[in-house]
């Protein structure tokens, strides 16, 4: 809400400058957002009179004027179309400064003299744009000083009012504030019924009376509709951030924003039979005062006459029934719609308005008679005609119920007592009356306009609030110090986040919306995509079922930014749906592209490949101290390329995937050189063992190599399962130190060599022992996968 | 005697002069060899009446240690000379940068994060993560923003469908947690939330951390204390904090909190758009409404919550200018919190 600061002041005008009324507003809860002044920084402007005009000799368009600054009369030339005799501007002297840019002078303009400058609204910084000469009211003091006599040593103050404080969308509700903040008494204008000079009445119904309980009208007949707003509410106006339209809607606006009551003025002459306020039927139309149609649904209050709707009730005025340049009969709207009626309606609608605005949050229910009596003698002042009587159609308005407040829960909630005195007059001045107080509680009725207070915590927030919140005591809470439990036998994501950053990785934070097409190609399942009903854009509106898009796109990205090599992470939530239940799982995704290293004297230079990500993974894996759990098992993934990648297998249960990216989406993402990724399922991955230390052994190891020939098609894999089973329990550890194919080894055949070491826990290993190991083993590969001992 | 004399003079002298291993090996060969001079000298001793041989014997034996004594002293010169020749052959220019192992890094939202998840575990407080994807329910009704609630225009809230959505901040984990825990509860809650909101200064996705303490004794005056301290152990710097009274549906009292300007220290900078002052984050009691529809007893226990922008605080605290910056994810951005 933006508004001037002197008009705050003609209310309340407590001792305090513009910083202090700044500092306290926002330390109270209403926050300042911004403080502009109300007109450019310019001087030598007086109110100067144009006595006298004629045409310039030489020059079409302009005119050359006899303008009096009070004391003597200057001859000026003028452009603007509107000039006229008899007209009071803004006369800017000889040594006028209008902006850094702009200092008038003596000038010639086609060879006549000029003394000065009469200005438009938009050269003062009244407006953003004007139409000629800014035309001050007759009554205007010729010769006074501009910023005097518009007040325009004034600043536009805008605050961000929080949704529980609608009470304070006016001038009267924030000066019923300052007051309180400040304990300063409020000087309200005068504001006295308008006794009725004609009888006419109109019918209003209440068709729905929980949502509109009270509606009052009144019509003024016979106004001039050529009378103007005066210069000192559109000013007022103009401050607010409201354009001045025509007196009638002027006024209304005015009041909205003085007291906080949104009207409406009806033509008078367009409504036929009656008001009614009603719901709206089903595909009803109407089109509204910015011409929009809209279609409305019964859950949607209107303002109808007995032929149609002419308004949606609290939100915006229709087009048809709305006062015009000829209107000269007027039905003035002065309501109270429920909160609930109005909230979320204009939303719906796409709209948004100053009275839906206020009207959702909570007018004050008793404040149309008020604002209908204001509204009425400002119109009479100014369009003149006659007032019929207030008709006033009310049903049960609400009922805040009185809340109880209790001295023991202040000192509870704040972590200090307030004194009763204190309490007491806080609430007092907001408006609140006691009704009852015993010892150490008292029940307190709400004032009308405080929708926000309905319970005792609210009492005693606002209590907290005046008093000040940096008053309150800071002290240490006291809670128990019970320990936490840490089961060390699950893998903390952190320990996974620093293994990756220690394996080389830098993490990525990717939005958890992707493109639908790219989530398309990369996903499992490409039918359990989730979308969103209201993406924020075609390319974010497809919740990602892997991390693998957002991986992908940052690679794009940075080898756009001539990266060579890159290993990037993300952990996360990951989305899927199937048979409309929708999963979410934290996966860690891995991805790796280009140089294996970086780029360096000591080590030949290669590109990273499948065996370099799949060491990742197994590092990361056995952080869970139960590595041998998991198995890496040939699997078909549609992002990834056949025959490069893998499921990964947790005692029979999948929980990743591992792989080249497939060359088709390769060469359809436009990514130079082989992609290899990573996804684990974290949840899967995080239970494991606690370590439990055997026995050293102080007996010597003993090693044994073997050197195979087998068909391409073995798996080294089968081959290191059927050692493991074979060798028994003296084998400590089995390596496959070479992997050949190519010359002396046959077509479709590969050569492997495999390290098997043993040790006894309690004595040496005689080769009388290991030799008949040894050749089981043989035996058994050349059972089972045909291998031969390589000579 | 006079013999032996100049015949150990000698000997001591050729070591001295030695000039390699070599050479010294000849002399060991030429004085103590089998026939060497000091061997001889032992063999004259046979010429000796018997008494006499014993104290002759002894002089030789003498002079011979000391040559023996010179002879290695002068050899382990020669040995060390040599191994040091060795290792010049050896040598490395050690300015050669090493074979290293290029090591990642954790993204800056992720270390505040972790951060933030550390301050607080000092304190006693756990970490809980709840689902992105959420209902109106944890989001809103739980919360106290029913339907028709204008608080709920603030949230631009993204759907799913008429109910499913996702969360808009991490209050909705509190909830769950208030759901299932009776007090004491001390947790925090950081996360992804998600606004439909895209400018300069907000992103659709951004996170929070939600903190929440319920006890019988929780005051406002405890969660002044602890939020102050919080900023002030964060930023690592003596900061005024103040609170101001706010409004949010499920905390009563509210309040938002300014941290003096970390950039300009309160004199009014561009980072604090001249106010000397930082809003970081929201707070306040929890609204006895929002206890009881999770079955805590508003009347027995007391708490308060309060959450925090995470992306803001890395800003501030990392001097990020641009919010942006976080979700693109430049390499040569994020490598510079290595």
């Amino acid at each position: 809400m933006k508004f001037s600061e002197c008009w705050l002041r003609e209310w309340v005008n407590p001792a305090l400058g513009t910083d202090e009324l700044i500092k306290l507003l926002t330390m109270a809860g209403l926050e300042v957002d911004s403080i502009d002044q109300a007109a450019a920084q310019f001087s030598g402007v007086v109110v100067g009179e144009v006595l006298s005009t004629t045409k310039h000799p030489d020059a079409e368009k302009l005119s050359v004027c006899e303008v009096s600054d009070g004391k003597e009369v200057l001859q000026v030339v003028c452009g603007a179309s509107n000039v006229r005799a008899g007209l009071k501007v803004p006369f800017a002297k000889i040594g006028a400064i209008l902006s850094t840019e702009l200092k008038i002078k003596k000038a010639k303009l086609r060879g006549i003299e000029s003394n000065g400058m009469l200005c438009s609204a938009t050269e003062l910084g009244l407006a953003e744009e004007s139409d000629g000469l800014f035309e001050l009211p007759s009554t205007a003091p010729t010769g006074a000083n501009i910023r005097k006599y518009l007040q325009l040593d004034d600043v536009v103050i805008d605050v961000d009012l929080t949704p529980n404080r609608g009470d304070c969308l006016s001038i009267a509700g924030l000066a019923r504030e300052v007051g309180v903040l400040t304990r300063t008494d409020i000087t309200p204008p005068q504001i006295s019924s308008v006794a009725a000079s004609i009888s006419d009445t109109f019918n209003v119904e209440l068709s729905d009376p929980l949502d509109c309980p009270r509606y009052l009208g009144r019509i003024i007949r016979n106004i001039n509709p050529d009378a103007q707003t005066p210069l000192w509410m559109e000013e007022k106006l103009r401050r607010s951030g409201l354009r001045p339209i025509d007196p009638v809607v002027d006024v209304t606006n005015f009041v909205l924003l003085e007291l906080g009551q949104p009207m409406h003025a009806f033509d008078f002459g367009k409504l036929e039979g009656g008001i009614r306020v009603r719901r709206a039927s089903q595909d009803e139309k109407l089109v509204l005062l910015d011409g929009k149609e809209v279609k409305l649904t019964p859950n949607t209050l209107v303002i109808a006459d007995h032929q149609k709707a002419i308004a949606m009730a609290g939100i915006m005025g229709g087009k048809q029934t709305a006062v015009g340049p000829k209107t000269t009969q007027i039905f003035l709207e002065s309501a109270f719609f429920a909160p609930l009626a109005i909230a979320g309606r204009a939303r719906s609608y796409g709209m948004h308005t100053d009275a839906a605005h206020r009207y959702e949050r909570g007018v004050d229910y008793n404040l149309a008679p008020i604002a209908m009596e204001r509204a009425t003698a400002l119109l009479l002042e100014i369009v003149g005609g006659q007032a019929g009587p207030v008709i006033e159609a009310k049903a049960t308005l609400p009922v805040i119920p009185p809340v109880t407040l209790r001295a023991q829960r202040i000192e509870a909630l704040l972590g200090m007592s307030l004194p009763a005195d204190e309490v007491n007059d806080i609430l007092l001045r907001l408006g609140l009356q006691q009704v009852s107080a015993d010892m150490d509680k008292a029940t307190w009725s709400i004032p009308s306009w405080r929708f926000d207070l309905s319970i005792e915590a609210d009492l005693i927030e606002e209590c907290a609030r005046v008093y000040g919140y940096d008053k309150l005591p800071v002290t240490y809470s006291q809670t128990s110090l019970s320990l936490q439990h840490q089961p060390e036998r699950i893998t903390p994501l952190k320990s996974i986040r620093s293994a990756c950053v220690g394996l080389g990785y830098q993490e990525v934070v990717t939005y958890s919306f992707v493109e639908p097409e790219l989530a398309e190609i990369l996903a499992l399942n490409k039918e359990d995509a989730i979308t969103l009903a209201n993406p924020i854009s075609q390319d974010m509106s497809v919740m990602r079922s892997n991390l693998w898009p957002g991986l992908i796109l940052t690679l794009k990205h940075n080898q756009n930014r001539q990266q060579t090599r890159m290993r990037l992470f993300e952990s996360g939530l990951v989305f899927s749906k199937k048979d409309n239940e929708i999963t979410q799982t934290i996966k860690v995704g891995c991805l790796i592209w280009g140089a294996h290293q970086q780029e360096q004297w000591a080590t030949k230079e290669r590109d990273v490949d499948f065996f370099d990500i799949k060491g990742d993974a197994e590092t990361i894996l056995s952080l869970t101290h139960a590595l041998e759990e998991f198995s890496f098992q040939p699997g078909k993934h549609p992002a990834l390329q056949p025959g490069q990648s893998a499921q990964i297998y947790r005692q029979g249960m999948a929980v990743g995937w591992i792989g080249a990216l497939h060359p088709k989406i390769i060469q359809a993402l436009d990514v130079p050189g082989k992609v290899y990724l990573l996804e684990l399922d974290y949840e899967l991955i995080k239970p494991g063992n606690v370590a439990v230390v055997t026995e050293l052994s102080r007996f010597p190891l003993v090693r044994r190599d073997l050197a195979l020939t087998v068909d391409k098609a073995v798996s080294a894999g089968s081959i290191h399962d059927l050692l493991k089973k074979t060798a028994g329990s003296d084998l400590k550890e089995l390596i496959i130190f070479d992997l050949y194919e190519g010359q002396n080894i046959a077509a479709g055949k590969k050569s492997l060599a495999l390290g098997l070491t043993f040790q006894h826990p309690s004595r040496t290993l005689a080769d009388a022992e290991i030799n008949p190991i040894i050749d089981n083993c043989i035996n058994a590969l050349a059972a089972t996968f045909n291998a031969e001992l390589r000579k | 005697m006079d013999n032996l004399q100049s015949l150990s003079a000698s000997a001591l002298k050729a070591i001295e002069s030695a000039k390699s291993s070599q050479e010294l090996e000849q002399l060991r060969v030429q004085f103590l060899g089998k026939k060497g001079s000091f061997t001889e000298q032992l063999k004259a001793l046979g010429a000796l009446p018997v008494e006499q041989r014993p104290a002759a014997g002894a002089v030789i034996n003498q002079a011979k240690e000391l040559v023996l004594a010179a002879l290695a002293e002068r050899k382990r010169i020669f040995e060390e000379a040599d191994a040091e020749l060795q290792l010049a052959t050896q040598q490395l220019d050690v300015t050669l940068p090493g074979r290293r192992q290029s090591i990642g890094g954790l993204h800056p939202v992720t270390r505040t994060i972790e951060r933030i998840e550390a301050i607080f575990a000092g304190a006693g407080f756990r970490t809980v993560e709840g689902p992105e994807i959420e209902d109106d329910y944890h989001n809103f009704e739980a919360l106290n923003i029913p339907e028709q609630h204008p608080a709920r225009a603030m949230h631009d809230t993204f759907y799913f469908d008429a109910t499913t959505l996702l969360r808009t901040h991490t209050s909705t984990v509190q909830v769950r947690v208030m759901e299932t825990t009776q007090p004491p509860i001390k947790i925090i809650c950081p996360g992804r939330v998600y606004r439909c909101d895209s400018d300069m200064t907000h992103t659709p996705m951004f996170h929070q951390v939600e903190g929440l303490l319920i006890d019988e004794k929780a005051s406002f005056a405890d969660l002044k204390g602890l939020i102050a301290e919080f900023l002030q152990v964060f930023f690592e710097a003596d900061l005024a904090v103040r609170f101001r009274p706010s409004y949010f549906p499920f905390t009563e009292p509210s309040a938002e909190v300014d941290v003096q300007c970390v950039s300009c220290k309160g004199k009014g900078c561009r980072v604090c758009s001249q106010t000397g002052w930082l809003e970081v984050l929201g707070c306040g009691m929890v609204h006895p409404k929002v206890l009881a529809k999770s079955n805590i007893d508003p009347e027995k226990y007391t708490g308060f919550a309060f959450g925090m922008g995470v992306d803001r605080l890395a800003m501030l605290r990392y001097q990020i200018n641009d919010l942006r910056m976080l979700f693109e994810n430049d390499l040569r951005f994020l490598q510079q919190f290595h």
